[in-house]
């Protein structure tokens, strides 16, 4: 007995609204972490966000997969065992009152409805009968005549489908949280937990993952990704699992012809799409077809989405220049494919060079920032007419390809570098941009480089190579004292301009600008510095024109007329040898070619909980406009032998509309039952 | 009238020549648009097209103000389309264009309006003039007619941009936000004729004032205004019903709160002689939320049956999705709580305001805070 009447505790709790209400807030609050923490990062991450104390704490409660967690499993299950007790023990009453018309309502308690009214008729009772059951009909009610002693009473009712909107929209309450357990990690779980699959490193060659991190044709239920690169074939999926990759074998054979890319002028993409051959392994059938984002393909009942596109591993020609003072092999040739890893040991070179992208296109807004308007009239004019014109300016162009790369040193520490291929036009000259990080955080700091008449970095380079080989200093400090001070001049003023030039190249040759600016500081008086900061400029200068000289006849070049644009180029060259002094790598890679190669990275799903969820979406909103617009409503009309009768209406929502439907029904009766009187209500 | 017929069952029945006109020039615009523009979509984007003469007419009918409000915003967007001549440098020539009905113009006048309505309903509020709230009533008319005139000539705007850029004006921020005043709007209008009351404009406008003021700080301080193509991920038919549906949503969740603001004032008898009675704000609140509530199911569902083309899966627990979810959960237990527990008082306009709260977090909060699949509106 205590027994039955626990478990019936238990059946009221779960069946009550109490308790519904509750998970249902539960639910939410438990949702709301899982959009504060990202879900499903690389653990790693979360190891540097939360610490090692923390971090396992959050793993062991779920918190980076929240929503395939066990307890939030728990609770959704807890909610489908309340909505289902619900419906059941609903069920029953609720198809009682559907069908009962409560015919046998009595007078005292329709009297006791909030809506009812005494009328008085003067026709007989089977005239007034017909002439209620008429306009009932009329005004879409179903009605069941009872006569009995005190009266006729005629009760109507209309709209009781709306209690079978309670029936649907629970029910597709259940339905979609069982399609979507079907769809989720659940099912992938069971097998991990059964079928002894194990989770593997993603660092590996798919023909070497072995048979327990696979997962054969028949499993029902996965989400997972397949990478092809063009030209290439596939016929696994990669699912990532916690930390790791477990690989799902699919019953056909993906080949990628080509990916194609789009973008607008703004540089915004347009377009991903696949043109693919798939292969069914089984009977050998092939099908061609071009996959789009928003256009997915079915196959063997698996589906497959554009998700995403990667690098397939182009091939790059690069070209290296050694930035070594004293380096005589100028440069040297490069290939490399992206996602490779080469050793770069050219002339006593100990780097390893990691090609981590490439990009064909980059496309820049190339507009100058414009002064901000402070006149609000004008402001606002600028934001009439039409939605296509834009406020600022904007020149969009496409700057060519680029590159990023790692370089390590044998000590394993490594920068990053982003470089373009062609000539980047900047305040009104070209050069070769080159930029460098140490840590993939900071932004990249761009060292440019000019390019001469050829478009090419090799004369500003060649200068460079000439202006920091110490080798060289001397010459070129005996070059520019005799330029600068022509044949008369005393020797001890010759050697104090050979001098000055010499230092001023070794201060430079060690840290560029900043070597030479720390040496003004701490040598010359505060109020000549501008003045002295000039000279070393003009010797720097001088001496980079004598340097430019030196490289052209070594290189068998006839001599060249300074100009405006030469001396431009002189200028550009010394900053960017200075800032090549904190480059921090002995060699700039420039790109030379390329071939691209793109990969199409498809997701592939089979979802068994998809019809069901469909299905309880739409009995979702079948049972939700059932239930808020379907409106219940019984009236009830008691003809009296003694020539009255009572209406009353009940309704199952208490609203304006009921008061409303009420007065109608109840005039409208009125003037029915009373052809040739006015309308003699009392409330 | 026909005493033998409720209220409600005629709402969607034509009553005279006016309903049969609407319906049938509905039916012509279609009609003209599947001949002259069906070449560019798709079998869905028709079918949407077949759907909305049906639903608009029974919109029209139910609600009789509602087709000259349309009339008037497809003949200005109409006239500015003629004006236009198919080249978008005539928005800075054409004076009616540059200063009447460009889109970005004409939602200024909305956003002007708007703010001009909002000040003559307080007026005829703490006033007691009904003449001041007319006024408030006509300019939200005006208003809300701008708005649509301006985001259908922005429709049409984005195609003189280029044919691959042309897409209905509800893909970002911007675009949503000026659709979200609009809705609010009508929806309020609705109310204000099925009720025949006035005196919760105030109220109403106030939120449509807020996200006017969001919208004027995106576009002045942040250029949001300008038409942008769609990513790839937006390019579908169903963006056009999706969207909409969620701000009916989110537009009536607006309403209610606001509603629940006056009556949690009027409970403490603040302008409680000059608000409507509890009786029927509570009513206001519970068929705001009932439609929202409705309409918000339909656009997750939509936006699950979406999700599951572009991104694979009808549901990923993203954050909007979530948030979706959140907002969902919340209302469907305020509805719970007053259908089924028959609950009344103050509690539920309490909830009807942090309702909004949620809401407006789920709207807007989610692209400022989270990142997401949703990131196409980021502040």
């Amino acid at each position: 007995m205590r027994h039955r009447s626990t478990s019936r505790a238990l059946y009221e709790l779960l069946s009550s609204m109490r308790f519904a209400i509750s998970l249902l807030t539960i639910l939410g609050i438990a949702s709301i972490i899982g959009t504060v923490l990202k879900q499903n990062e690389p653990y790693n991450n979360y190891l540097n966000q939360f610490g090692p104390f923390w971090f396992p704490v959050f793993e062991k409660l779920e918190l980076y997969t929240v929503y395939n967690s066990v307890w939030f499993l728990t609770i959704l299950g807890f909610l489908v065992l309340s909505t289902s007790t619900c419906i059941v023990r609903q069920t029953r009453p609720m198809l009682r009152d559907m069908r009962s018309f409560r015919e046998g309502a009595r007078e005292s308690s329709l009297a006791q409805f909030q809506h009812h009214a005494r009328l008085g008729t003067s026709l007989d009772a089977d005239a007034a009968r017909q002439a209620t059951e008429a306009y009932l009909a009329r005004a879409g009610f179903k009605v069941r005549a009872n006569p009995r002693e005190d009266g006729l009473l005629l009760a109507a009712k209309q709209g009781s489908w709306t209690r079978i909107g309670y029936f649907l929209a629970h029910s597709a309450i259940v339905l979609i949280c069982l399609g979507g357990l079907l769809d989720g990690n659940l099912p992938l779980k069971a097998q991990m937990a059964l079928g002894g699959k194990v989770v593997t490193s993603g660092n590996q060659l798919i023909s070497d993952i072995k048979p327990e991190s696979r997962l054969g044709l028949e499993n029902w239920s996965f989400r997972g990704n397949v990478f092809i690169p063009e030209g290439k074939s596939a016929n696994v999926a990669v699912l990532n699992v916690q930390d790791g990759i477990l690989l799902q074998d699919l019953p056909f054979t993906v080949s990628l012809h080509k990916f194609h890319l789009e973008h607008y002028d703004t540089g915004m993409p347009k377009r991903f799409a696949s043109d693919i051959l798939i292969t069914d392994n089984a009977t050998g059938k092939s099908v061609e077809k071009t996959i789009e984002v928003n256009k997915p393909f079915e196959f063997d009942g698996i589906m497959m989405y554009q998700a995403s596109f990667e690098d397939g591993g182009s091939r790059l020609k690069l070209v290296g220049h050694d930035l070594r003072p004293g380096s005589t092999a100028a440069t040297f040739p490069a290939e490399a494919a992206v996602g490779d890893s080469i050793k770069l040991s050219n002339a006593g070179l100990d780097y390893t060079l990691e090609v981590g992208s490439f990009r064909a296109f980059n496309i820049e807004n190339m507009a100058n920032e414009e002064a901000a308007e402070t006149n609000t009239i004008a402001s606002l004019e600028k934001h009439l007419g039409s939605g296509a014109k834009s406020p600022t300016k904007k020149d969009m162009k496409n700057v060519g390809p680029s590159v990023q790369y790692k370089l390590r040193d044998s000590a394993g520490q490594a920068r990053e570098y982003q470089n373009y291929m062609q000539p980047i036009e900047q305040d009104g000259a070209w050069y070769m941009l080159s930029g460098m990080r140490e840590s993939p955080s900071a932004p990249f700091r761009f060292m440019r480089i000019p390019v001469d008449e050829d478009g090419k970095a090799d004369t500003s380079l060649a200068i460079r190579r000439v202006l920091i080989d110490k080798s060289r200093h001397d010459e070129l400090a005996r070059r520019f004292a005799s330029v600068m001070l022509g044949a008369d001049a005393t020797p001890a003023i010759r050697t104090r301009m050979h001098e000055t030039t010499a230092k001023t190249l070794e201060l430079f040759a060690v840290g560029g600008f900043e070597s030479v600016g720390k040496f003004i500081e701490s040598t010359i008086p505060e109020a000549e510095r501008e003045k002295a900061a000039d000279v070393f400029i003009k010797i720097l200068e001088g001496a980079g024109w004598e340097a430019w000289k030196i490289a052209r006849a070594s290189a068998g070049q006839p001599p060249l007329e300074m100009n405006g644009a030469r001396a431009r180029l002189l200028r550009d060259t010394l900053n960017a040898t200075s800032d090549s002094l904190h480059y921090g790598a002995p060699v700039y890679l420039q790109l030379n070619g390329f071939e691209e190669v793109r990969a199409t990275v498809l997701q592939v799903t089979r979802s068994p909980g998809k019809p069901i969820v469909y299905l309880g979406s739409l009995l979702l909103v079948l049972g939700v406009f059932a239930m808020l617009y379907i409106r219940e409503r019984r009236l009830f009309v008691l003809i009296k032998a003694s020539g009255e009768a009572l209406v009353a209406l009940s309704s199952n929502r208490k609203s304006l509309d009921v008061d409303e439907s009420f007065r109608q029904h109840r005039d409208a009766l009125a003037a029915l039952l009373n052809p040739n009187a006015g309308p003699s209500a009392r409330s | 009238m026909d005493i033998a017929q409720p209220d409600h069952s005629r709402l969607l029945r034509p009553t005279g020549i006016g309903d049969w006109l609407f319906a049938l020039v509905l039916a012509g615009a279609a009609v003209f648009a599947l001949r002259q523009y069906g070449g560019f979509m798709d079998v869905y984007d028709k079918g949407i097209l077949l759907l909305v003469v049906p639903g608009l007419a029974a919109i029209g009918w139910a609600w009789k103000p509602f087709r000259a409000f349309l009339a008037a915003a497809a003949a200005l967007a109409l006239a500015s389309i003629t004006l236009y001549q198919g080249d978008l440098a005539r928005a800075e020539q054409v004076f009616f264009l540059k200063y009447l009905i460009s889109s970005q113009t004409a939602i200024m006048w909305m956003s002007a309006l708007v703010f001009i309505a909002t000040g003559a309903y307080w007026l005829g509020l703490l006033a007691r003039s009904d003449f001041a709230e007319k006024t408030g009533s006509a300019l939200t008319w005006c208003a809300v007619t701008m708005g649509t005139t301006g985001l259908l000539v922005r429709w049409y705007e984005s195609y003189l941009i280029g044919t691959d850029v042309g897409h209905i004006p509800v893909s970002n921020l911007y675009e949503v936000f000026v659709l979200f005043s609009l809705i609010t709007g009508l929806l309020y209008l609705y109310y204000e004729g099925h009720y025949a009351t006035r005196r919760m404009g105030a109220f109403v406008l106030l939120v449509i004032s807020a996200a006017v003021a969001f919208l004027l700080w995106y576009s002045f301080s942040r250029e949001a205004h300008e038409i942008q193509p769609l990513i790839p991920a937006l390019q579908s038919y169903w963006m056009k019903v999706h969207v909409p549906a969620n701000f009916i949503g989110y537009g009536a969740f607006a309403l209610a709160a606001m509603i629940g603001v006056a009556d949690l004032l009027v409970r403490r008898g603040i302008l409680a002689s000059r608000l409507p009675s509890l009786d029927v704000l509570g009513d206001v609140m519970y068929k705001a939320i009932a439609i929202g509530f409705a309409f918000f199911t339909i656009a997750t569902i939509l936006g699950a049956l979406w999700a599951a083309e572009a991104w694979g899966t009808y549901w990923q627990w993203d954050p909007k999705e979530t948030w979706a979810f959140i907002v969902w959960l919340n209302y469907a237990a305020w509805l719970h709580i007053r259908l089924t527990k028959g609950l009344r008082g103050p509690m539920l306009a309490w909830w009807a305001v942090i309702g909004l709260l949620v809401t407006a977090f789920a709207f807007v909060g989610v692209n400022m805070f989270l990142s997401g699949l949703h990131s196409y509106g980021s502040l």
